[in-house]
This record gives structure tokens, C-alpha cells and sequence, in this order.
């Protein structure tokens, strides 16, 4: 089946077969290999992405269900060569380790506080936690995830003294 | 993590998706959310020959209030469900629940209709809308249009009383504004199903009390409500819970265990219903 | 920033941009046109003949190429799969080959396997794979696995492995015991659990067909290892593998071994010439990565009239699972030494026998062996100081090693090189409150209540770096400890680091690059770190542990002392002067008392790169080489405290307050050591409260998933506090000692001990693990039927990983995917 997808705001089509998941589309057909994916039960959220502005696990989306969709990626949230606010909050604050858990938390991250800044309500740690729920990480504890994404929702990001990121190093 | 083959049909309107069940019959499979079905597929466990997407059905989706019910359309997101400021105002027990189910990604995606259809007696959902009262739209291109008690929908583990080319529509729930409401929900994860659960809702000497995992299908408390509804305290009337119920075991919880938590958790549902009329949902 | 205080700054990680970006590969991200979909058959039955294998109508489904069952792949393997563990002399080791051939052992053993040309088709086609299969007793329980009931490996002739003593004074412990005034005696079972790495293991095998050799990807922690065995196992020539570890996402020692998808992947790449790869689905990683813990401990201590441990004696039952993987036997033996804990214990006994049953392969899981140590004498610990009826707090104060005692050498013989336990319990202690956390106790318990306070400790050490090779070569083991650092100074004046350590999330290119800034003086920002490819850093050990640090970290710190040594030299005959009266300063050699005289080491690496005007006698180009070999293990320590609240009617746990303080000795990046120190907490606590792989009787695995395995999610857990105390070590000249296993080391026994302190009152003594809702509520309920007399009796008769009552059912409703909805 033919599908279009929008995706970091580049509309891409494809050929997939009916069973095809997105999580596959965007890796194996887009190259778009940020989206990890960590489980086969919709537990982990590695594979978290945006679809039409929410959070969704895109291991359990059908590429033909997304046809026609809006698609935003971990590549898709750095631009111009700065990182985005979250991602910088979890350099900042060490919200990650071996980094295969991050794009899902950040992409589940953002999402959280859009939706928290739709509402008027303030996140707090309990909050957060509770976002996150269905994002499993292995290394962290989750206590500097915690941290990061509260450091990112208040406003409390590039205020470290030492960041040293390598010129170039941020596609 | 690959599903098995299958054909796909986009309805693009409810008389597509109708005439495409009828055409398949047993074959084939409703796609909503997909979030109960899919991940069932990605594990094999499910392979059916067809799926009927109905995702892109937007008359189906979405909250109205009609007089004193509320009508929830069956493609409502459990995020939506949860957000709606109609029932946050009219039926918070519901809005809450919604709120429960898995994670904020599952709720993105998943739908009432969906969860109600899957007929899993670990879900949340049906609990609630079994303690409500609620009813159920179900549609057919061979006889139309008919209304199904949730007390009568869900009839076996997993199975319900839908037939296989009928499609559900909407959820109908009675507005309950100054209620009193509770959602017990116990497990060990936040992300996880409960290991039990247990919705109550208490009006004027009406109670409904919904059971999450204690049988092969969602579960109406009918001794509990009863009693309460009778006058009976929280504790007397949990006393009741085990009545028709037929827990399982698993790693989580023996039987005996399991029995166990449905008091103490309907006792506390009881409690907080009381304690907290015309509450809003936390 | 100065470089000379690189070394103790928050610096931020140079790995992240790439991580957090999409842009770092993992190795199933890795574009290989071309490659061929390897898909596994695995068996569906713990212990099975397979009489018969029928691969026709898989071979003939669209986009297979090829369909291979054991009998098919015989001429690949030079050996069987490798335990580099002998832990005795007559240590019984089945042979295990990449697919099984007569029998199955475990669900999840590989029978057959598919190539495709889609990961879609390969998967399609296993389902094709007709294997027939003659049930035989599953052996899940350890105590059955010793009677030898059934037989696993019939050639072997009975199901122990191994049996391993620590030959010591037995006479000592004997009169320990018989002049103690008090002795106690616990039974805990280490319950199996998964590793679940989020990254699942993945390969890519990709065979230079005219150029010769291939390159094997692999999601592993050990590419110097797996090569060096996979030539082994395969007959390839050593000098014709090169394997590279691309990006690795966590391993938590899942990742320390050598796979027969590894080794599948290699030789059909090589023997067919064209790429081969596979990806691990997670219902795969928890049946056939290996799994952790899996022991009964038996633990006597006895004691004089104050309370001051005299002896310990410790049983051990391993379970090896139903073959030996890469370190599988060595793990109780990782652990025997730390069975006196952090205790100035004058006698001790240690014997292990360990059995084969038909369960996935056990291995090093985060902490290895250390843990489980460390759990059975601070659970003894504190029955010790139920007996003696003193406060846990007291009867550790009354026990510890004192500080004034190190360097301390052990009855074991080993020595340990420094601590402070006094000091660092009392921080945590203080930091938790502990007091005041004893007086609300009392007032709760004098209130009545069903929700109660449980205050519970550990102090714990950690034995690690893994070295000095002469050690491991005394415990059988069958390669060294030593760890390879080359540091090379470029001609523009950059540096290259090469280390033959291996990360997967541990932040070593920040780290190393930290260590070389402040010894070379150069900007970090100038070091490049490499690693984790065989053809780039062509030796090495890995990275497990915790020996990163204490034994690569240091061996990168001797390098660039040599490179200064050369530069020293350079510089002083450029600048005619005595290399003794050079002082390298921020990365400039200055002329003692000539302050204008003065060579940047950018200028002396340009130097050295021409070579136009070097001394006589020296070499061009500017690099040192050192394979370091430790004298010594590293010994980081530590005091844990955590508060709980368990509700007496529904059985749950709530973590209230965790507080940690590990001293790990010097800390090059405490960012990174204390998210170290937060992750091993958790995954210790998880092992406490969440986690455990559950077999059915007939050896289903009945937590598969992430479903159904509960690996904790945020709300899950608490907010952790952690105290600081730095202690370095005397044994290198960093004073490092490692930290990736500390907080795991600590975490388990400190819940547990909090949840046994929070119902003591009620009668109960002991708590089986996890200390799920379930467990906590028949704990309760077993208490007050026996009158208060505990569970101890009743836990002796449960087994590790054994679950009788689990239902068989693979769709009953708690054993669903999905995420809840």
C-alpha cells in the first residue's frame, strides 16, 4: 500500500505491506533509526514518537493507520544545529546513560509538558514520574530524568556553567 | 514483533466499515486504536485475516450530553475520555478512569470503544462503565441499530455480546454530577493492569460497584452494591464482594489473595465514594 | 576552567549530543546492504528429544534463502561454545553448540534457523519449521536438580556442575561456633532474574569476500573477548575477525558472553559470503540472554555475648541453568569472599555446589555474585541484631572493620586496600535521620495502625577491578585482568586516547577524556577517545565488573605519564636544559628558575612528529603503550538506608526515603558516578520489590516481557539522596575504585531489611524476594498463624525461580502484551 507520511516536516511516500509497523517504516524505509525499539508488548516507549502533535508508541501503530499523518522523530527535534530544550535539559542534568531509552523519553517528555502547558497546570516531580510511566529505562533510576524534564519545564536549561558541547558534534 | 499478513480495509464512513464485516464475517477484525489488538497480532497471538480500519470515522469520536446521559463515542481516546470537560462535570468516575488505563502513549491511541469490545476483565474501563449503568450502542448492516446493557455485553474472557458484523458506536452513561465515586485500582506498576480493581459510584441510594480482574469478564458487585445501596457500611458491604466472582491466579496473586484485596480495595472505594460527593476526578 | 581541576568537575558527557540526537547507531541501526535476516527456531519445551526436523516448507516460503538445523552446521565449529570459567579441575561441562541437536534444555534453545531477505520473512518462516519433540521432566527446582531425579546431560551422569569450597580453617569455624553465645542461621533465595538491557542483543556479520576476513557488530560489552573466543568456536583466524561494538544501549552484564547468534552470524556470513544479521525480540532477550542471581544461600553466624561476629559459615546452591555460558560457574565464586561483609570476622567457611536444571543459562548480572553476598550477612546482620537485642545500627557499629585496620587483610586472605565504614554509616545515617525515624516507629506502633514504619540498612563492600591476573589465575580463571590505554599525542597537538576498556552508557570518552586533560594539561576538549573496535584498539579487556576505572582509567593515567617522560626529554634538548629541572605546567614545560624558557607540549608533540632534532637515542612520534596488571582488587564501600511504609492490608510497599553513601574512592566525574550509584540502587531495589523470573513447573517462563517482567517505571520508584564520602585508594595513583555495582551491591538487602523491621512487631522474620505485594501479605499472614514465629520454615521449602502455582496458561489475563488498555 502507498502511504504518505509527514515526517519532520518532509512529506515522504512509501510502499509497505498492510503489517508493516511505523516504528519499521521510519527505520528500515526513512533510515530514521533514532526510534529504537526496546520490547514487543507496547511497555518500553523507546519507540515513542509524535503523531499529530501526541505521544504515541509507533510499535504499535500500523503505518497504514498513520497515512496521511504528521510525524515528528527524535532527528526531528534539534534544528538549526542547537539541541532542543529537552534534549539539552538531559545533557545537563545526566538524564541518560547508554542513551538507547532516550529518544522515547524525550519525545515522551515534550509531549508531556505540551500537554501540561495546554491545561495550565504545573508539573511536579510526582507528575513527571507519573508521565513517564510507560517509558522504561535500565540505567538512570530515573532520578536525573526527573530531573532534566523538570529543569526543562521550568525553564531552568543552558543556565550550566561547564557545558561543553563539541563544535559539530549536534547534526 | 511482526504481525502475520493481513488484508486492509479503510472504511471511510460507519456503512463501509458495516458492509466490509459483513463481507468477512469471522475473518475479520475492527481496528480503533489498536492497542489492544495489535499488540496481541505483534505476538501472534491474534492473526486475523482482515482488519477493518475504523480509525478515520470522526462522527464516532468525541463527548455530547443528551438530557441525563451522556453519550461517548466509541472511537473517544481514553486521553479525550479522561480531558473531556463534559464528563469531568457529569460523570467524573468515568473521566478518571480513562485517566488509569496504561500509559499516556496507550491513552493517545487507545479507544473506549476499543477497550469496551476487547471485553478484558483486566481493563479498567469496563468496571466503570459497568458501576454506571451504562449502555451500549451496537450496529449492523443486516438489522441496524441496537442497545446493549453493559450488564449484558460482556459474556466470556475476552468475548462479547457483539455480533461478528456488528460494530460498536457509542457508550451511553447516566450524567451523575453530585455523585459520590471511587477508582481503586491496585497493582504493582503504574503502567500495569490492576491486579484488582474496583469502581463504585453512589447517588441517592443508587450504587454500582464494577470489579477489574476478578473473574473471566469484567464483573458487576451486585451484593456490595446492594448492601450498600441498603444502608450497609462500607465494611459490611464489601463483605460481600466475593459473591459470583471467580478470580484467578497468576504470579501477582493467588486466588485466596486476590479475594482478599477485592474487600479491602471495595471497602476503601466505598469509603472515598462516601466521603467525597460531587468531587471532582483527581 | 584550569586543566589542572579537570579531574572532580561535573563535566557534561561528550557522548550525549550524538545519543540524544538519533545520531548515535546502535548495531541493528547500522544500513548493511544486502544482509540476509537470521531468524531462530526455538524450542517451546524445557527439556525435549527432538526426534524430528522438518525445514521443507519453510525453505520454500518467499524471500527465504536458506533453513539450517544443527546437523547442517556441524562443519562450522573448530569447539563448542566457550566457558572461560573452569572453576575446578572436574568441573562438569556439557557441550554446547550454537543450535541443539538431540535434546533441548531450556525454553528458548535454538533447533534451527532461517536466512531471509526481510526480518518479516525469516520471523514468517520460523513459524514453518516443523520440529517434533518428545517431552522430558522439566528440573526448575535446585534441591530436585541435586538429586539427580532426572538427568539432564546423561553423558554427564548426574546435574552438579561443580563443587567448590573455600579451603579454610574449618577447625576455627567449628570452635567459633561451639564457645558463641549467640548464633543465628538465615536461608534466602536469590531469585533468577532478567538483565533486560534496553538495547536487545543484536548482530551483523559482514564478510569481506576478496579482501578476506569479516567484521562482526555486535551489542556486546566484551569485543576483545568475543573475538578472540569466536575464533575459538568458529576455526576463523583470529587475524581475519575484527569485531566492533557500535553503540551499546546497557548491558548490566547480559552482554559479557559469547551467543551463539554471534557465532551463527559470523560463520554463515563467512561461509556463504554475503552479510548476515539479527535482531533480538524482547520475548527472545528474556529466554535466551542469560539471566541472573539464581542461588539458595544457607548463612550461620555466631557470636560472642556481645554480639561481635566470631565465625560464618555459608551453603551455597548455584543454578548454572542448562548449560555453562562464558562465566556462568564463576559467578557464587565472585561472590564467596564477601560473605563476612564489612566485618572484622576472625573465621569463615564457604562451600558451593552448583547444578544444571533446565532453565536459561545464569550469568554475570550487575553485581555478580557481590550482591547476593553481600544480602545474605547484612539479612544475617540484622537477625544477629534481633537476637542480641540490639539496634541494626549498633550491632554493625560493634562489627565493622575500624578504619585504623587498613590496608586489612581478610580470613580469606584477600586484602583489603582502604575504608571507612564507621564514617560512612554514620553520614547515611544521619542524612536518613535515623533517629528520629526510630522515635516515630515507636510512637506509630504504640498508636496501632495498619500502615508501618520499617527503617532498614546495609553496609556493603564491593570487590572490584577483576585483577591482579595472578588472582584470577589461582580461581581458574581463564584470562587475565589486565587492561590495555595507548595515548598518543597528535602533531597539531590533540591527543588520541585508545583503551581497550568497552562502554555501553558508562560516559568513558568524558571520563578518559577528563583523566588525560588533567595529567597532559591539554583541554579535554582536545582528547579523542577510541574504543570498542578490535582494529582501532587491538587490545583489551572490556568493560565489567567495575573495572573500567580502577584498571583502564589507571592504565590511561600511566600512559600519559610515559608520554610526558618522552616529551620531558624532547623538550629539554630543545630547550638545552636538564629534563630535571622541567616542570610541565597547563600543558607547558618551563626551565626551573628560567621562567622564559618554555615549550608547549603541542610544540614538543610537532617536534617529535618531524623528528628533525629529537636526543640521540630516541624514537620519533610521541606515544606510550601500557598494559596495566593491578596489584591488587579495588574495594569501594559503602552505607545504605532506606525507609518504607507497608501497608498491612493490601501487602504494598511504599518506598519512602532511599540514602546512599558509596565511596568509590577518588571521583573523576561525579555526575556520572552518581548516576552510576542511582541506577545500581534502582536495579537493586527492583530486585527487591519487582523483579523475578517466574518458571511454571513444567519450566515456562512466565515473565517474558516487559509485560510481565516488572522492570520498575518512574513512579515505581523513589527519590534517592545520596551522602559523599571519599576514601581513596592507596593502590593507584588515581586512588579510584570503581562504582558500577555499588548501589546494586547495597539496595536489595537494605529494602528488605527495611520491610522485615516494618512488620518485625507483627511476628515476621523473613521476607522472600520480590517482596511483592503477595509475598508481603502471606509473610504477614504466615506470621500470625504460627503465632509469631516467622517464615523462615516455610521459605527453606521455596526454591529459586520456581513457582509452582503459576498458571500454565499463556493468556491468562495478567500474562497479556499490551499496555494496559
Amino acid at each position: 500500500m502507498r502511504v504518505t507520511v509527514t515526517v519532520n516536516g518532509v512529506a515522504r511516500d512509501a510502499d509497505v505491506e498492510p503489517r508493516t509497523l511505523l516504528v519499521h517504516l521510519l527505520r528500515e524505509t526513512l533510515g530514521l533509526t533514532g526510534t529504537n525499539v526496546g520490547c514487543d508488548t507496547t511497555s518500553c516507549g523507546a519507540c515513542t514518537i509524535h503523531l499529530d502533535g501526541r505521544s504515541v508508541k509507533s510499535c504499535t501503530v500500523l503505518a497504514v493507520q498513520a497515512d496521511g499523518s504528521d510525524v515528528t522523530t527524535i532527528e526531528g527535534m534539534a534544528t538549526g544545529g542547537e539541541l532542543h530544550p529537552m534534549q539539552r535539559a538531559f545533557m545537563e542534568n545526566h538524564g541518560l546513560q547508554c542513551g538507547y531509552c532516550t529518544p522515547g523519553m524525550v519525545m515522551a517528555s515534550t509531549a508531556l509538558i505540551a500537554e501540561a502547558e495546554a491545561d495550565g497546570t504545573t508539573l511536579d516531580e510526582r507528575a513527571v514520574r507519573e508521565g513517564l510511566e510507560g517509558n522504561l529505562c535500565r540505567c538512570t533510576g530515573y532520578q536525573n530524568i526527573v530531573a532534566s524534564v523538570l529543569a526543562c519545564a521550568r525553564g531552568e536549561v543552558g543556565n550550566a556553567t561547564d557545558v561543553q558541547v563539541r563544535q559539530g558534534a549536534v547534526a | 514483533m511482526i504481525p502475520a499478513s493481513f488484508d486492509y480495509v479503510r472504511a471511510s464512513s460507519p456503512d463501509e466499515a458495516l458492509a466490509a464485516l459483513a463481507e468477512h464475517g469471522d475473518e475479520a477484525k475492527l481496528l480503533a486504536g489498536g492497542h489492544s489488538l495489535l499488540p496481541l497480532m505483534k505476538l501472534r497471538l491474534a492473526s486475523p485475516a482482515v482488519l477493518v480500519d475504523v480509525g478515520r470515522l470522526g462522527d464516532l469520536a468525541g463527548v455530547r450530553q443528551e438530557g441525563d446521559t451522556v453519550v461517548v463515542g466509541a472511537l473517544t481516546t481514553h486521553h479525550d475520555v479522561h480531558r473531556s470537560d463534559v464528563l469531568r462535570a457529569q460523570v467524573p468516575l468515568l473521566a478518571h478512569v480513562a485517566g488509569q488505563v496504561g500509559d499516556p502513549q496507550v491513552r493517545h491511541r487507545g479507544t473506549i470503544g476499543g477497550s469496551l469490545a476487547h471485553a478484558d476483565p483486566a481493563s479498567d474501563l469496563p468496571a466503570a462503565v459497568l458501576a454506571l449503568g451504562g449502555t451500549l450502542t451496537a450496529t449492523s448492516a443486516a438489522r441496524g441499530s441496537r442497545s446493549i446493557a453493559a450488564a449484558d455485553f460482556f459474556t466470556g474472557f475476552l468475548e462479547s455480546a457483539l455480533e461478528p458484523d456488528e460494530l460498536l458506536t457509542e457508550i451511553r452513561v447516566p450524567a451523575v454530577p453530585d455523585a459520590g465515586w471511587s477508582f481503586q485500582k491496585f497493582n504493582r506498576r503504574a503502567l500495569d493492569w490492576a491486579i484488582v480493581g474496583v469502581a463504585a459510584v453512589h447517588r441517592n441510594g443508587a450504587s454500582g460497584v464494577g470489579l477489574v480482574n476478578m473473574g473471566p469478564t469484567p464483573l458487576l458487585a451486585a451484593g456490595v452494591a446492594a448492601a450498600w445501596a441498603g444502608g450497609a457500611s462500607p465494611a459490611e458491604a464489601a463483605r460481600r464482594v466475593a459473591e459470583g466472582t471467580e478470580p484467578g491466579a497468576d504470579m501477582n496473586a493467588t486466588v485466596e489473595f486476590r479475594t482478599h484485596l477485592a474487600e479491602v480495595l471495595t471497602r476503601r472505594a466505598l469509603e472515598e465514594a462516601e466521603a467525597r460527593p460531587q468531587a471532582g476526578p483527581g | 576552567m584550569s586543566t589542572t581541576d579537570v579531574i572532580g568537575s561535573r563535566r557534561l558527557r561528550r557522548e550525549d549530543p550524538a545519543l540524544l540526537t538519533g545520531e548515535g547507531r546502535y548495531t541493528d541501526d547500522l544500513p548493511i546492504p544486502g544482509a540476509l535476516h537470521m531468524a531462530l527456531v526455538r524450542s517451546p519445551f524445557a527439556h525435549a528429544r527432538i526426534t524430528a526436523i522438518d525445514t521443507t516448507e519453510a525453505a520454500a516460503a518467499p524471500g527465504v534463502r536458506a533453513v539450517y538445523t544443527a546437523a547442517d552446521l556441524e562443519h562450522l565449529w573448530a569447539n563448542p561454545m566457550p566457558c572461560a570459567w573452569p572453576v575446578t579441575d572436574d568441573m562438569r561441562n556439557p557441550a554446547h553448540y550454537p543450535l541443539a541437536k538431540d535434546k533441548v534444555a531450556y525454553v528458548g534453545d535454538a533447533v534451527a534457523l532461517v536466512l531471509a531477505e526481510s526480518n518479516a520473512a525469516a520471523r514468517d518462516a520460523v513459524e514453518l519449521v516443523d520440529v517434533d519433540y518428545d517431552p522430558l521432566e522439566a528440573v526448575i527446582d535446585l534441591e530436585d536438580a541435586l538429586s539427580d531425579r532426572v538427568v539432564i546431560h546423561e553423558d554427564l551422569g548426574t546435574n552438579v556442575s561443580y563443587r567448590w569450597d573455600l579451603e579454610l580453617d574449618e577447625d576455627a569455624v567449628q570452635a567459633a561456633f561451639d564457645g558463641a553465645a549467640h548464633t543465628v542461621s538465615g536461608r534466602f533465595v536469590q531469585q533468577r532474574l532478567l538483565p533486560m538491557a534496553m538495547e536487545p542483543r543484536a548482530v551483523a556479520a559482514v564478510p569481506a569476500p576478496f579482501g578476506g576476513g569479516v567484521t562482526l557488530y555486535s551489542a556486546t560489552q566484551v569485543p576483545h573477548i568475543l573475538k578472540v573466543m569466536a575464533a575459538v568456536t568458529t576455526g576463523i583466524s583470529e587475524a581475519d575477525i575484527r569485531v566492533v561494538a557500535p553503540s551499546v544501549g546497557g548491558g548490566f552484564g547480559s552482554k559479557l558472553n559469547v551467543y551463539a547468534e554471534e557465532l551463527l552470524a559470523l560463520a554463515l556470513a563467512n561461509e556463504r559470503k554475503e552479510p548476515v544479521r539479527w535482531v533480538e525480540e524482547r520475548g527472545e532477550n528474556a529466554q535466551a540472554t542469560i539471566h541472573g542471581r539464581g542461588q539458595i544461600q544457607e548463612i550461620d553466624l555466631a557470636a560472642d555475648a556481645d554480639g561481635k561476629v566470631t565465625g560464618v559459615r555459608v551453603r551455597l546452591i548455584g543454578d548454572m541453568g542448562a548449560y555453562l555460558q562464558l562465566v556462568t560457574p564463576g559467578i557464587p565464586l565472585l561472590g564467596a569472599f564477601l560473605y563476612c561483609g564489612v566485618y572484622d570476622v576472625p573465621a569463615f567457611s564457604f562451600t558451593c555446589t552448583s547444578v544444571f536444571t533446565t532453565m536459561t543459562p545464569t550469568d554475570a548480572y550487575r553485581g555478580a555474585g557481590r550482591p547476593e553476598a553481600t544480602y545474605a550477612i547484612e539479612r544475617a546482620m540484622d537477625l544477629l541484631a534481633a537476637e542480641v537485642g540490639v539496634d541494626p545500627a549498633e550491632i554493625r557499629r560493634r562489627n565493622y572493620i575500624t578504619k585504623d585496620k587498613f590496608p586489612y587483610t581478610a580470613v580469606t586472605g584477600l586484602e583489603y586496600d582502604s575504608g571507612d565504614h564507621e564514617g560512612a554509616a554514620a553520614i547515611a545515617l544521619d542524612l536518613a535521620g535515623y533517629e528520629a525515624l526510630r522515635s516515630e516507629q515507636a510512637e506509630r506502633r504504640a498508636a496501632g495502625g495498619t500502615k508501618h514504619l520499617g527503617i532498614g540498612m546495609s553496609s556493603y563492600f564491593e570487590m572490584c577491578g577483576l585483577a591482579p591476573s595472578r588472582v584470577l589465575a589461582s580461581l581458574n580463571y581463564s584470562a587475565g585482568g589486565w587492561e590495555s590505554a595507548t595515548v598518543r599525542m597528535l602533531p597539531t597537538g590533540k591527543v588520541e586516547v585508545v583503551s581497550g576498556a568497552t562502554p555501553h552508557g558508562q560516559g568513558h570518552e568524558t571520563s578518559w577524556s577528563m583523566i588525560v586533560a588533567e595529567r597532559l594539561g591539554v583541554s579535554p576538549d582536545d582528547v579523542e577517545v577510541l574504543h570498542s573496535d578490535t582494529a582501532i584498539s587491538p587490545h583489551g579487556m572490556d568493560t565489567y565488573g567495575s573495572r573500567s576505572l580502577p584498571v583502564g582509567g589507571v592504565a590511561i593515567a600511566m600512559a600519559c605519564d610515559r608520554v610526558i617522560d618522552k616529551a620531558r626529554q624532547i623538550a629539554a634538548h630543545q630547550l638545552e636544559a636538564a629534563a630535571g629541572d622541567l616542570e610541565l605546567s597547563g600543558g607547558v614545560f618551563r626551565v626551573k628558575g628560567s621562567p622564559d624558557k618554555e615549550m608547549p607540549l603541542a610544540a614538543v608533540a610537532f617536534e617529535a612528529f618531524t623528528a628533525h632534532d629529537l636526543p640521540d637515542d630516541l624514537e620519533p612520534t610521541l606515544e606510550a603503550q601500557v598494559t596495566y596488571d593491578p596489584p591488587n582488587f579495588s574495594w569501594p564501600f559503602g552505607t545504605h538506608v532506606c525507609v518504607v511504609e507497608v501497608d498491612e492490608e493490601t501487602g504494598a510497599v511504599e518506598v519512602r526515603d532511599y540514602v546512599a553513601v558509596d565511596d568509590c574512592g577518588t571521583q573523576i566525574n561525579p555526575m556520572i558516578v552518581e548516576g552510576q550509584v542511582h541506577g545500581g540502587i534502582v536495579q537493586g531495589l527492583a530486585q527487591a520489590l519487582f523483579e523475578e523470573a517466574v518458571f511454571d513447573a513444567d519450566g515456562n517462563p512466565q515473565a517474558a516481557s516487559l509485560a510481565e517482567y516488572l522492570v520498575p517505571a518512574a513512579p515505581d520508584v523513589p527519590s534517592l539522596r545520596l551522602g559523599h564520602s571519599v576514601t581513596p585508594s592507596p593502590t593507584n595513583s588515581l586512588g579510584v575504585k570503581g562504582v558500577g555495582e555499588a548501589g546494586t551491591i547495597g539496595a536489595a538487602s537494605t529494602v528488605i531489611n527495611a520491610i522485615v523491621d516494618a512488620l518485625s512487631h507483627l511476628g515476621v522474620t523473613e521476607m522472600r524476594m520480590p517482596a511483592s505485594p503477595l509475598h508481603v501479605w502471606e509473610a504477614i499472614q504466615a506470621a500470625r498463624g504460627t503465632g509469631g514465629e516467622g517464615l523462615v520454615a516455610e521459605i527453606a521449602t521455596d526454591t529459586a525461580g520456581a513457582d509452582r502455582d503459576a498458571p500454565s496458561d499463556t493468556l491468562s489475563p495478567q500474562t497479556q502484551p499490551g499496555g494496559g488498555a
